[in-house]
């Protein structure tokens, strides 16, 4: 016996109406990351009590003095037992307005790939520093990750402010810290808010342990920052995923092209090219499921149909004549290198950018970025495990690719080491020709 | 036609749903033998229900696995078939008592059949040479969940290395394996419960009935409601009473435990749900509760 469910009451959209925000946790390792985000859950009541008893006990075995908020995040053994993070750890929370995916992500740099991986998705980040320390190389390192990575939001945490005396000077000391290394980095949104995760200070409820300071708490940022107007709605990018081709009697016919939109509205009657070919035509319906709609914008899954019938294939994009980029093989990109073995010229690797796949080869490593300085050093040659250069690649099939300053989707591209499969490197592009 | 998004604003639940559907394109794209685990409860139907939509008007292009218990409600395998029906869907049915026979999962009396499923997992994809098994897995069940990729890398044991994972990087999936080697999807990574509800509800989507608030003889045992049945009897001390319950996950009826609740609709689970106090599995999965590393070590093994 099956049932269907009956009720549609208004009430129960609330959830699938709200707005959503994705945000990474970064900073050196002991910033306290993986603590605030405890705190932020349970402080927003999104811990279940069988969750909070296993860390309570835990914490409690483990003889600590009070209880380890990071334990709810630290889900791996072996991180539980180093107390460290070892890899991203999602989690989830709502307010009345807002669903949020944090990322959380580690702090050491062994585990910088991780951070990158929790990181690319986001809207913002989240830099915490420890206010007896003040900036590291880590959070410098992370800062121009998140830079690179064009988050668009940042927040600077600055937390243990218990053991600082919830001192003034100590937190204008970092700012200015801060806001002067930040100059030389592209962060359009800054905020910077003094905390302890530790005791909730200023997380989600106001401390009165600051009254020097009259910023938002942490959770009222979260909750207003504005998002929406982060998507590029103008320039049309539609790269093809899958062709759907029924080959039934019903849909005998039925030739549609299914994919993610990358940037711009695409609604029937406008004019396309399709790329690489070259070929023009018209939608001539936009679809989601069983649905026609009227337009499709980022980030909709839909099925584009075209009036005629061009050859369209996975790994095609779809733009407008006016507005399409140049199909390019030779890139211009910012790589961050996430394996042991160094990146060198004449390397080659597989390259995925979009829904297509390549090879690539590495015709120069033009500098590796100091990331407490910012200096770019020609003479590098190679770049190991963690660091991040400008690169220029060669590749076999001519990518469909825009500046990752313009669009976050069809700006970047992983690179795969053809061997072993692992990804080993992210790349964001600074042009092509 | 209709035309809903004026602001160009998708909601939160537009946007798990797109980003579902890309996955599920990707991999059907980029893998050579794709099959979709299918257990019967809520998360794999909502799977399969984002499975007909991203490949609407055809049918799906891969099969259902199901593992065959030999311990599904009733209600489950009912719901499957009906399912299975309407999408016009391949089934592959791997069971936990074949594999038993053949030697492949050792039967010693204490591991429970969530654990035997492994073996017969493994042993249907090895078999069928399936390269990517999709899983209805949500990062918000568990603290190893939390911390597990969209495409989560599988050795020739099917084993999973929580300390290398493969990097993922905005929506590139990396599809790339060895011969022998597989990858589990888990297009719903991102969802938590109340999304999986809320979805249900506005879809209107069909689910075995047990998720319903009916009544039902139970037992209770270390904190947990045990439905009566052929395996499940009372023990010393033990009484069966007669409850108002439902389910909140649907696995094997030995361990499964059931909720009281009133909620004999979606709009009221999700009310339910909203102010619950226990996680799914924390109430009601026996499973999961004997250590903290219990997922860990059972994904480890190549549990889904
Ligand atoms: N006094 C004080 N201690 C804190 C505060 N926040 C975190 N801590 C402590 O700092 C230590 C490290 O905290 P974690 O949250 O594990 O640090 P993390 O940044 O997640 O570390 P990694 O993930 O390994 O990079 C723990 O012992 C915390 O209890 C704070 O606001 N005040
Ligand atoms: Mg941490």
């Amino acid at each position: 016996m099956a049932s269907t469910p009956q009720t549609t009451d208004a009430h129960t959209t609330a959830q699938g109406e709200m707005d959503l925000l994705r945000f990474a946790t970064a900073g050196s390792v002991d910033d306290g990351k993986s603590t605030l985000i405890g705190r932020l859950l349970l402080d927003s009541k999104s811990i279940f009590e069988d969750q909070l008893e296993a860390v309570e006990s835990t914490s409690q075995s483990k003889g600590y003095d009070y209880t380890d908020l990071a334990l709810l995040t630290d889900g791996l053994r072996s991180e539980r037992e180093q107390g460290i993070t070892i890899d991203v750890a999602y989690r989830y929370f709502a307010t009345p307005t807002r669903k949020f995916i944090i990322a959380d992500t580690p702090g050491h740099i062994q585990y910088t790939r991780n951070m990158v991986t929790g990181a690319s998705t986001a809207d913002l980040g989240l830099v915490l520093v420890d206010a007896r320390q003040g900036l590291t190389e880590q959070s410098r390192r992370h800062a121009v990750l998140l830079s690179l990575l064009r988050v668009p939001h940042l927040v600077l945490a600055i937390n243990k402010m218990d053991l600082v005396d919830w001192s003034q000077e100590v937190y204008e000391k970092i700012h200015r810290e801060f806001t002067t290394f930040a100059t030389k980095l592209n962060i359009p949104d800054l905020e910077v808010i003094p905390i302890s995760a530790l005791q909730g200070d200023n997380v989600v409820n106001r401390s009165e342990n600051t009254p020097w300071y009259s910023g938002p708490t942490l959770m009222h940022h979260l909750e207003h920052v504005h998002v929406a107007s982060d998507r590029d709605l103008v320039d049309t990018r539609f790269p093809v995923q899958y062709v759907i081709r029924p080959k039934s009697d019903q849909y005998h016919d039925f030739r549609g092209y299914a994919g993610q939109v990358a940037g711009g509205v695409l609604k029937k009657g406008d004019e396309v090219v399709v790329l690489p070919s070259g070929m023009t035509s018209t939608i001539s319906k936009v679809e989601l499921f069983d649905t026609e709609i009227a337009e499709a914008f980022p980030p909709m899954s839909v099925t584009i149909h075209l009036e005629d019938d061009v050859d369209v294939s996975r790994g095609d994009m779809i733009a407008r004549p006016k507005n399409a980029p140049k199909p390019s093989q030779d890139i211009d990109a910012m790589i961050c290198w996430m394996t042991t073995e160094p990146l060198k010229p004449r390397q080659k690797l597989a390259i995925k950018h979009t829904t297509r796949m390549g090879r690539a080869m590495v015709k120069d490593i033009q500098y590796r970025l100091d990331v407490n300085s910012l200096h770019r050093d020609q003479e590098a040659g190679e770049l190991a495990l963690n660091e991040i250069g400008r690169v220029q690649l060669r590749t076999t099939v001519p990518l469909l690719c825009d500046p990752y300053s313009k669009n976050r989707t069809t700006g970047s591209f992983i690179l795969i080491d053809e061997a072993t499969g692992v990804t080993v490197g992210a790349g964001m592009i600074n042009s092509a020709s | 036609m209709t035309n809903t998004h004026v602001d160009y604003q998708l909601s939160q639940l537009d946007q798990l749903e797109a980003e579902s559907i890309h996955i599920f394109r990707e991999v059907a794209a980029e893998f050579e033998k794709p099959v979709l685990m299918f257990s019967g409860g809520k998360d794999s139907i909502v799977m399969l229900r984002l499975a007909e939509k991203a490949f609407f008007p055809a049918k799906l292009p891969f099969p259902l696995l199901q593992v065959d218990t030999g311990l599904d409600f009733d209600e489950v395998l009912s719901t499957r078939d009906s399912w299975v029906e309407r999408l016009g869907a391949r089934l592959v049915v791997a069971s936990v008592e074949d594999a038993i026979k053949a030697g492949h999962v050792v039967d010693d009396g204490k591991t429970s059949r969530n654990r035997q499923q492994i073996g017969a997992l493994l042993n249907a994809i090895e078999e069928n040479g399936f390269t990517a098994a999709f899983g209805g897995g949500r990062r918000d069940e568990e603290k190893a969940r939390a911390k597990e990729r969209v495409y989560s890398h599988r050795d020739d044991f099917g084993q999973w290395d929580p300390k290398m994972q493969r990097p993922e990087l905005w929506s590139l999936y990396n599809g790339r394996i060895h011969a022998g080697e597989h990858m589990r999807i888990f297009p719903l990574s991102n969802w938590t419960e109340l999304d999986i509800w809320h979805y249900i509800h506005r879809e209107q989507i069909e689910i075995p009935s047990i998720y319903f608030a009916h009544e039902r003889e139970v037992v209770e045992r270390d904190g947990m409601l045990l439905s009566i049945g052929p395996e499940i009897q009372p023990k010393g001390g033990e009484t069966v009473e007669k409850k108002m319950v439902r389910f909140r996950t649907v696995g094997d009826r030995t361990q499964t435990g059931c909720v009281e609740s009133v909620a004999t609709d979606t709009a009221a689970i999700i009310d339910e749900i909203a102010i619950a106090r226990v996680t799914e599995r924390g109430a009601t999965r026996g499973d999961d509760r004997f250590s903290e590393a219990a997922m860990e070590d059972r994904k480890k093994e190549g549990y889904f």
